[in-house]
């Protein structure tokens, strides 16, 4: 193809995505947006499934069955979430392999709050609360982004995404009624996961640098300062109701913008962490990669087996 | 790493009856037993479904997005397969 073609093939492209157009996998597309897509789809998915293991830490040790059964389900469902991704990410030429590897090599991020540890039940609230509640935030406006595998499968996660949210809130309620030494544990939990949970839905807009182009394709509706803004504005009253307070000493009602000002985020604990100096980033990759390695004789076995079987039946039939 | 990867499936549900079986997404599985296995586990953890498909990926031809033109085209110049090219006077009120 000439440079000219590809120049007017891009333009009916950028026109169609403009029209609120879906382009699905077989169409046509730079290789730019296919490139971007498998980046930020795959780390998508790939924080849905590291973001199993912080909370698969409590799951034997959650305080009463029904407590279990629903962090259970929803430790169950990021593993869902991070199929219907991974699914949606190969239908732009990935293997399910080749993402895997990425991940296992560094190569591919995740989401740098999983790179903090879980040290207490209350830390199930704080996560279902305030991760969650920042992750649907990052995610709504994903339900209409351009590329349709993807947001018919955000479709399914946001659907889906709400308990969780509130399970983790009911965590918070739970403690924070409770006996003071569990409204402390509570309000510890939240003094941890408060800043992260900020940082979590990125790079101030002057830092961001993928931003204007991902607007364009609709991977993005709003930039991650307008974003934090809303995650703030919804969760500080969410807080106070229950009698928490949120760790930050600049927090104030702003009467002339209709929403709260904030301190000064750390963005050097969010740069560390993302390199990979986090608390826990060795801890994750090393369950991650093990529980891969691990499982490697099942995988195979179910395939010899399914070959055995798939022979067996031709034999049959001759 | 292992030789060979579980292929890939793609999963239909009827999400009741009267429904038709629809497309919900794709997964890997060794065989079509497991596919079914995983696809219940996946796909209707909430009664999303009373029934499921899978048929393995490489079994589907699909048509080419590029060939649109040709492959749907001749169908836009034939409007006298739509009722409304029909000219009725205006005493038939319901036809």
């Amino acid at each position: 193809m000439s440079e000219e073609q590809i120049r007017n093939l891009e333009k009916q492209f950028e026109e169609r995505i403009a029209r609120d157009e879906k382009i699905e996998p077989k169409d046509w597309m730079p290789e730019k947006y296919r490139q971007t897509h498998i980046r930020q789809m795959s780390q998508h998915a790939h924080s849905e499934v590291v973001g199993m293991l912080p909370e698969g830490n409590w799951i034997t040790r959650a305080p009463s069955l029904r407590r279990k059964v629903a962090l259970l389900a929803k430790v169950q469902d990021e593993a869902g979430h991070g199929l219907y991704l991974y699914s949606a990410t190969e239908t732009l030429g990935i293997t399910r392999e080749e993402m895997y590897e990425q991940l296992h090599t560094g190569k591919a991020k995740y989401s740098s709050i999983f790179n903090y540890p879980t040290v207490t039940w209350a830390d199930m609230g704080a996560i279902g609360w305030l991760v969650d509640g920042a992750a649907i935030i990052n995610q709504v406006p994903l339900c209409s982004t351009s590329f349709g595998p993807y947001a018919r499968a955000m479709v399914r996660v946001c659907k889906e995404e709400s308990f969780h949210q509130r399970q983790g809130y009911e965590i918070m309620i739970k403690l924070a009624n409770g006996t003071p030494e569990q409204k402390e544990m509570a309000q510890d939990a939240l003094n941890r996961w408060w800043w992260p949970s900020l940082m979590m839905l990125g790079p101030t807009d002057a830092e961001s640098v993928h931003t204007e182009q991902s607007m364009k394709w609709k991977l993005k509706r709003k930039s991650n300062d307008e974003l934090r803004q809303q995650f703030i504005d919804q969760t500080v009253p969410q807080a106070d109701l229950i009698g928490l307070t949120i760790p930050d000493a600049d927090l104030k009602w702003n009467e002339e913008r209709g929403s709260y000002d904030f301190g000064e985020i750390d963005w050097d604990e969010f740069w560390q962490v993302v390199k990979g100096h986090g608390p826990m980033n060795k801890e994750r990759m090393k369950a991650r990669v093990g529980a891969w390695e691990r499982g490697e004789w099942v995988r195979d076995a179910a395939m010899a087996h399914a070959e055995k079987k798939a022979e067996r039946k031709e034999k049959e039939a001759v | 790493m292992s030789t060979k990867q579980w292929p890939l499936w793609e999963v239909f549900v009827r999400s009741k009856n009267g429904l038709e079986h629809r497309h919900f997404g794709s997964l890997h599985a060794a065989d079509a037993d497991m596919a079914l296995e995983n696809a219940r586990d996946v796909y209707t953890r909430r009664n999303e479904g009373v029934s499921i498909w899978v048929v393995e990926s490489k079994n589907i031809t699909a048509s080419n997005p590029e060939h649109n033109g040709e492959m749907f085209e001749p169908a836009k110049d034939k409007v006298y397969r739509h009722p409304t090219f029909y000219e009725l006077p205006d005493e038939v009120k319901y036809m």
